[in-house]
């Protein structure tokens, strides 16, 4: 017993311990190096230095002791990033309440999820790991890094990515508060639910500011207010030390927020899947917001039935920081496909496109001082393409994350599980492609599915 | 005078609005398409070529083609044609919006329904179709779902007023295997519940069957009279007479294996394989059964965590090079738009392009019987064809004109049409 009290606090005070990141040394030779920002360079190499690009040029020597990656004929780009996904999370929708930003995403990472893998052999080398939309405001979210082969969900997790919060409005949130018999059940609702829990932290900021003033002063005898981490969150949103990424889809319930974010002053604001964005690119874009959305996914419930595949261009043309997510387990995979639908749709150029899956999503992750480009001082998740990765022929051949080799298509296993249970049978598949009427972001609540629209 | 002109403005402004809010119509007649690489897929690729459209059949493919003095002449100089591409498994015209009850009409109640018919209730005027058609896809499978025998699909071409202009010649009774697999992540059946679900569901397939046989032979007996009103039944009759198809939706390696056997037992003459997801597995022994396949969604997560990443995207390709008839499908409603891309992602990964194209034209007309009609550009065949800058399957290439039936397409779709109100809206930020 004693030794097993040992174990545990030895265990537990490893976790605490700074997740241990490898970062490789590598010099990737003689690619198209698309970096995004400066410009496409042919015949040019990339050399990677302790997890970081130190320098791009041609012919660069090989210094001692790096690996050495021929990209002859290859495309190297910088790691995809998706701003909208729920992969390597095992559960995503805390919906006990219509307001729950005392939640954490982070709190569910599952490094052993295959998913992780398939996304890195897109390409992807992070992802946004959000809440689910069941309620109006969900839970914080964790921004992570593609380091596939950790043991430890730490690891997983972009170190210093800002905070990041779900708010959902339409048709999720309205329809659990019908099934529940609870505010909201219509879109005035949704609007008075998160204009009531910023009025709430912005007294209860007052109220601690105030305390926290007093208490300086000689002879106070006051007490504190009541902690409340539910608060706590909001007031963090309402100080700008977390960017709200909303779930939207039609005009006035986008329209809607951003006046709340404008009365309330809250500024970092990208809006997720926002279908109907292109009927408000003038006020998005006068209000700095930014836009995720689905390269053409439309009419699976009606808030989406009068939507177009050109959204992502109408945003980009109106001056919107765009970028295409996936939503999706198997999106994820091509994201570089998705981007590629923009030139059908609206005519973008290779680095408009391009940039919807790279440096786009990383600032409205507030990561682009790190990702999204590949430029000097930069972490180098690099994707590497046989074809140009808006070519529907491209293939991707590599994947790297800080410099480590996290897929390669011709060395890797078929079985690329981390966690294999000696003892399970896998007899029986799962067809992913029957569950596709479903909007991925109520996982976990799919009782409440059922329930609203009788299907499966 | 301003009264006037504020008048003549209104006016004008009134006249544009209802020119804008009449939805363009269709157009016939006959129809040149001159100076084109035309990728016939049947008799190989021609350049500086030119099509003949005459009432609704290419009457004329070749470099040394006559334009008839009446002909509407389309200069399609460095451009490509292709046959329209055909996609063989869909909800279009049943399915309007996922969600909605109300708006989707695809699975009737009861698990044996065969006698619900997909051709009453497709709905010609979804929005879903002018969205589609645009770009290239011009005809498709459309099947209801749902029960073990959820009803009767329709090979439909996605133009008409009512379905009898749209249909094109092919029904199918669509069959659901008993189901050994999960169906997604809200599935959380245990191994053993599954297991009891396809026992039971095997003893109904196989009761099912046997009342049809009977019935077959009654009505073979007394040659059709004085047998009892049974929809059910009578729909099973063309079936067993091998006059039509069984589709047969298989997904998992061990049901592939048990409906390959079962098909065998029964002497079921006319089968098809849809979906077949983990078809590679199997891909041998589905080549020696001569069982077509109609293959897809293409853009799918392998159905086992322990499965190479990319094998849906290989799946076609690994049972084409098995010997096995392959057609692609896109299982969708709204995105069947996608299927030149579910082709490019399959001939990437194994299939080849020619054979893709392929599997989206020539080789799906031949498994619905109308190849005679449809699939490739031959000189008598319905003109079903369209006209792109580029490779149809490359992403950005866009679809330029698409005929159907050799009526001329207005290329617009709501999608399109919001494009052109949207780009630059006005009022843009400030309204005076």
């Amino acid at each position: 017993m004693k030794k097993l009290i040992i174990l545990l606090i030895v265990s537990i005070s490893f976790s605490q311990v700074q997740a241990q990141v490898e970062h490789g040394n590598v010099l990737i030779k003689n690619g198209t190096v698309i970096t995004i920002t400066k410009g496409t360079f042919e015949n040019t190499d990339v050399l990677v230095k302790d997890g970081k690009v130190s320098q791009i040029a041609k012919n660069i020597a090989t210094p001692a002791g790096y690996k050495v990656i021929d990209a002859t004929n290859k495309f190297v780009m910088p790691g995809i990033i998706d701003a909208h996904s729920h992969i390597a999370l095992t559960g995503i929708n805390e919906y006990s309440n219509a307001i729950t930003p005392e939640v954490w995403t982070g709190d569910e990472l599952n490094p052993f999820d295959i998913s992780i893998y398939r996304a890195l052999a897109g390409g992807v080398t992070v992802s946004h790991a959000l809440h689910g939309s069941a309620n109006s405001i969900g839970g914080e979210s964790e921004t992570i890094k593609h380091r596939y082969g950790t043991l430890d969900m730490n690891v997983l997790r972009m170190e210093n990515a800002p905070r990041t919060i779900k708010f959902a409005l339409g048709e999720n949130p309205t329809g659990h508060g019908r099934r529940d018999g609870l505010q909201p059940q219509t879109r005035m609702g949704v609007e008075f639910v998160i204009r009531e829990a910023f009025s709430e932290a912005k007294q209860y900021m007052e109220a601690w500011d105030k305390y926290n003033k007093e208490k300086l002063i000689k002879g106070f005898r006051g007490a504190p207010p009541t902690y409340s981490l539910r608060l706590e969150t909001l007031a963090d949103i309402l100080k700008g030390n977390i960017i709200v990424h909303c779930h939207s889809y039609r005009a006035d319930e986008i329209n809607m927020l951003l006046k709340i974010c404008k009365d309330f002053g809250v500024k970092r604001l990208v809006f997720q899947h926002v279908n109907e964005g292109f009927k408000v690119a003038p006020e998005l874009a006068a209000a700095g917001a930014m836009a995720s959305v689905f390269s053409d996914w439309w009419a699976y419930k009606l808030e989406v039935y009068y939507s177009t595949a050109y959204n992502a261009a109408i945003l980009v043309r109106n001056g919107v920081v765009t970028s295409i997510n996936s939503d999706s387990g198997e999106l994820i995979r091509h994201l570089y496909h998705e981007a590629a639908k923009t030139q059908k749709y609206g005519g973008l150029s290779d680095d408009e496109a391009l940039s919807l899956i790279t440096i786009n999503p990383a600032k409205q992750l507030g990561i682009d001082n790190r990702v999204g480009s590949l430029e000097v001082g930069k972490d180098a998740d690099i994707a590497i393409f046989q074809n140009h990765p808006l070519s529907i022929y491209t293939i991707p051949m590599m994947t790297l994350v800080d410099g480590v080799v996290r897929f390669d298509r011709e060395k890797d296993a078929d079985d690329m599980r981390i966690y294999v249970d000696p003892k399970e049978v896998v007899d029986i598949p799962t067809l992913h492609a029957q569950d596709r009427s479903h909007d991925n972001c109520l996982r976990d609540a799919e009782k409440l599915t059922v329930k609203m629209f009788g299907i499966n | 005078m301003k009264k006037k002109i504020q008048f003549l403005v209104s006016a004008f402004v009134l006249i544009a609005f209802v020119a804008q809010a009449q939805n363009p119509k269709a157009k016939s007649g006959t129809f040149a398409l001159t100076h084109a690489n035309i990728e016939t897929v049947t008799k190989g690729v021609i350049t500086d070529g030119t099509i003949i459209i005459q009432k609704g059949k290419i009457t004329a493919v070749g470099t040394t083609v006559t334009v008839p003095s009446d002909a509407t002449v389309i200069d399609c100089k460095g451009k490509w044609i292709y046959p329209g591409m055909i996609d063989g498994g869909t909800r279009l015209g049943l399915l309007e919006i996922g969600q909605i009850p109300q708006a989707s009409d695809e699975d009737e109640s009861g698990q044996v329904v065969p006698q619900m018919k997909a051709l009453s209730a497709i709905n010609p005027n979804s929005a879903l179709i002018p969205v589609t058609r645009i770009s290239g896809v011009t005809t498709v499978i459309t099947a209801p779902g749902g029960g073990m025998f959820p009803g009767t699909a329709a090979l439909i071409n996605l133009h008409g007023y009512v379905p009898d202009q749209m249909f094109a010649g092919f029904e199918g009774v669509v069959m659901n295997f008993p189901n050994q697999a999960r169906r997604g992540f809200y599935d959380r059946r245990t191994d053993e519940d599954i297991k009891k679900d396809v026992e039971k569901a095997t003893k109904q397939m196989n009761d099912v069957w046997d009342k049809a046989i009977q019935y077959y032979k009654l009505d073979s007996a007394t040659k059709g009279k004085g047998l009892i009103y049974y929809p059910e039944m009578t729909a099973f009759l063309p079936v067993i007479r091998g006059e039509q198809a069984l589709m047969i939706e298989v997904n998992a390696a061990n049901d592939i294996k048990a409906a390959l056997k079962w098909v065998a037992d029964k002497k079921i003459k006319k089968v098809i394989f849809t979906g077949v997801a983990e078809g590679w597995r199997f891909a041998d022994e589905i080549a020696k059964a001569k069982i077509p396949v109609l293959v897809g969604p293409t853009l799918e997560e392998p159905a086992r965590d322990y499965d190479r990443y990319d094998k849906p995207y290989a799946n076609a390709g690994l049972l084409k090079k098995a010997g096995v008839k392959v057609a692609l499908r896109t299982s969708q409603a709204e995105n069947v738009r996608n299927l030149p891309y579910y082709a490019g992602f399959a001939a990437t990964y194994g299939l080849g392009r020619e054979e893709a194209m392929k599997a989206v034209t020539i080789v799906p007309a031949e498994i619905f019987g109308v190849a005679d009609k449809f699939g490739s550009i031959e000189v008598g065949k319905v003109a079903n064809v369209f006209v792109c800058d580029g490779d149809p399957f490359e992403t950005k290439t866009n679809i330029l004109h698409v005929f159907i039936d050799g009526w001329q397409m207005p290329m617009v779709s709501r999608q399109t049409l919001l494009y052109e109100e949207f780009l630059k809206r006005d009022p843009g930020l400030n309204k005076n």
